[in-house]
């Protein structure tokens, strides 16, 4: 079962909802609402699940309602219609009690400018959330140390919120909400309010602790990069709508209109699209059982001049290549394995082609994208690489 | 005639509020009286006990004492200058009638704090609640204090009780508005990470409110205190006892001398209890 599901959720700010629905449903936009109406739509009609562990992203412009919608999952704010369910639980039917257990227990929230407490330590605020619970004070403070720990602030937690770095600040945030170990991590433009490059070190610090913990995180940005760097998936708002959802590459190399194309141009796709995605499958592969001839013909009927070498697991094992294929076969060597080399470069499927540049440059045969397990996924030649800069072109799809 | 034809407002006929607000005084006295009988003792009680308690204390200790709270509570000049001037007060004979002020002033204070806070709080929280309440305050603030302080002796005769009730109404407001204030003025994100943390609003306003709002609150204490020595003073017309009775006696009798030294008692204490208070609130905005 998904962990949160979202079902047509749509919020309609003002004294008069009823009539700006009607309208949404006739296909007014929000603009014309907000003209004849008064009322202003914040989302209209927003749909998508996510799955346990998953980091979903959404990203949208001012006014693209992804506040709205966060708030709309933990009923800070309280949605016009549609439904949210949390585990199969549903939170928009939720009495004022079970509401506070779910919001006290089930998620934590991160807040764009920190909303740390200037009355609280360091400590203190990170026991906040353990206080409301009503957890004892040596069991509150012990969790809420180890927060911070997660978090690198061992060593502060007597300290006052205002005598800390804006990052470190939000590192609080971020233990406050880890302390009272939710599912659920809502954040709300978590890092938008730090300097680049602290924003890009927290981004990396999170993602190293989700591969700790493995939290359902709901992620709310307005920096594209942002999104695709930390998004498992993306997904794009606009006008109180969602545009597109997908993985980053998705979005990328399919953008599905004219809005999310314009916003992903200027993306920097070295940054971005990884081994996996612009590797292709090797067609070919030699085992070590296989002569020399074998491997030569293999090579003919690709017109390639080398190829790689597996075991029957598709474990790499090396490469030969052709010429030296050639001089064994004259030879009436049998022995595959003798010819082979094992200076091959293997990349992780993750890596970015700003990395992957540095590396074909130096290799003379392809890159092998290889698994943990050492599993062939896939090659990079170095034309790959180059097309993989070039975004097809949405309009001609 | 021509008069009453180029002024046509002199048709009106004149609006009986005056006598309303009679009969609906002779009303409420009549018919409150066992509330107010109730009342007025115990605040009676409470008053003469806490007098003659500061009275029976040596002054000396008394002094000290006092020296010592302000130093505890703002610094080390506020101290000394707590010290002389209580002690000028004693040396103009002063001591017994300053105290008793003080205990007005206290009482007052004190209750006003009760009700107000509370009523602060109330009105943070509940518009409507706001809505009626803050031009009741306008009212209670700029109604020129003769006028009630007449009314209130119909209700509890003269002596310390309706003094101490004209002084509450004078000094409850910036009370009520400063805590209401200091509630409303909690930015907005941290209200709402209480909420999302899943704070009951009782949790919200203990943790989170009440705490910010803090040195809000306490400069309309600080305000409140001088407020009600200001008016325990007047307070003196009907029949409060303490430095007002001395001040009002030497106007009497053109005594201009003891009026001054009864009038610079007053400014020493309402300077210790403005000081100490200040700094109160002061010790508050750094934690």
């Amino acid at each position: 079962m998904s962990k949160i599901i979202i079902d047509g959720l749509t919020k309609v700010f003002g004294n008069n909802p009823a009539k700006a629905l009607q309208m949404l449903e006739q296909g007014f936009s929000k603009d014309e609402i907000l003209q004849k109406t008064g009322q202003a739509v914040g989302l209209n009609n927003v749909s998508f699940t996510i799955e346990a562990g998953e980091t979903f992203v959404v990203m949208g412009l001012s006014g693209s309602g992804k506040s709205t919608l966060i708030r709309c999952i933990n009923r800070l704010i309280e949605p016009t219609r549609g439904k949210v369910f949390v585990d199969g639980a549903e939170v928009t039917a939720m009495n004022e009690q079970e509401l506070r257990e779910f919001r006290r227990h089930k998620q934590a929230m991160v807040f764009q400018q920190f909303a740390l407490f200037p009355h609280r330590t360091v400590l203190e605020n990170a026991a906040f959330g353990l206080e409301i619970q009503d957890v004892g004070r040596p069991e509150r403070f012990e969790r809420a140390r180890e927060a911070l720990a997660l978090v690198g602030l061992t060593g502060w937690e007597d300290s006052y919120p205002h005598q800390l770095s804006g990052g470190m600040q939000q590192r609080v945030g971020l233990a406050r909400a880890l302390a009272v170990s939710p599912d659920i991590l809502l954040m709300d433009e978590a890092f938008s309010a730090l300097d680049p490059l602290i924003r890009r070190e927290m981004q990396d610090e999170l993602l190293e602790l989700q591969e700790k913990m493995n939290k359902t995180i709901f992620f709310i940005t307005h920096d594209l990069d942002e999104a695709l760097k930390i998004g498992d998936r993306v997904a794009l708002m606009k006008d109180g709508a969602v545009v597109q959802i997908g993985t980053p590459e998705e979005i990328l190399t399919h953008p599905a209109d004219e809005y999310v194309a314009r916003f992903v141009e200027d993306v920097d796709l070295s940054k971005v699209l990884t081994a996996e995605g612009v590797m292709k499958d090797p067609e070919v592969l030699a085992f070590p059982k296989d002569g020399p001839r074998v491997a030569m013909r293999k090579m003919k009927d690709k017109g390639i001049s080398s190829i790689f070498v597996v075991d029957r697991n598709r474990r790499l094992l090396g490469y030969v290549l052709m010429e030296e294929a050639a001089k064994a076969a004259d030879r009436g060597d049998p022995d595959l394995t003798k010819i082979m080399r094992t200076d091959c470069i293997k990349v992780p499927p993750e890596s970015t082609l700003n990395e992957l540049f540095e590396k074909s440059a130096t290799s003379v045969v392809p890159l092998v994208v290889v698994n943990e397990a050492g599993r062939i996924l896939g090659i990079i030649i170095r034309g790959v690489l180059l097309a993989g800069l070039v975004k097809e072109n949405y309009a001609n799809d | 005639m021509i008069e009453k034809i180029l002024n046509p407002l002199e048709y009106l006929p004149r609006l009986p509020l005056g006598e309303g607000i009679e009969v609906a005084i002779e009303w409420l006295r009549v018919h409150l009286s066992p509330v107010t009988r109730a009342l007025s003792e115990v605040m009676q009680s409470l008053i003469v006990r806490m007098t003659d308690g500061l009275i029976w204390l040596p002054p000396l200790v008394l002094i000290i004492l006092f020296s010592l709270i302000a130093w505890r509570l703002s610094n080390r000049s506020v101290a000394a200058f707590s010290f002389a001037g209580l002690i000028l007060i004693y040396n103009f004979g002063l001591w017994p009638a300053a105290m008793q002020t003080l205990s007005l002033v206290v009482l007052s204070a004190v209750v006003s704090i009760c009700i107000g806070i509370p009523m602060g709080i109330a009105g943070a929280r509940s518009e409507t609640f706001h809505r009626i309440v803050w031009p009741v305050l306008d009212l209670m603030q700029t109604l020129p204090a003769f006028v009630y302080l007449i009314p209130v002796v119909f209700f509890f005769r003269m002596g310390e009780v309706p003094a101490v009730m004209a002084t509450v109404v004078f000094a409850m407001p910036p009370v009520i508005r400063l805590t209401g204030l200091g509630i409303r003025q909690v930015p907005k994100e941290l209200v709402e990470a209480c909420g999302a943390f899943g704070t009951t609003e009782w949790q919200k306003l203990v943790k989170v409110q009440l705490p910010l709002a803090m040195p809000t609150i306490m400069a309309g204490v600080n305000q409140c205190i001088m407020l009600s020595l200001s008016m325990v003073v007047i307070a003196a017309m009907i029949g409060a006892p303490g430095l007002g009775t001395k001040v009002w006696g030497a106007i009497q009798r053109l005594n201009i001398g003891g009026g001054f030294e009864s009038g610079l008692a007053v400014v020493v204490l309402a300077i210790i209890l403005d000081r100490i208070t200040q700094n109160l609130q002061n010790k508050k905005i750094q934690g």
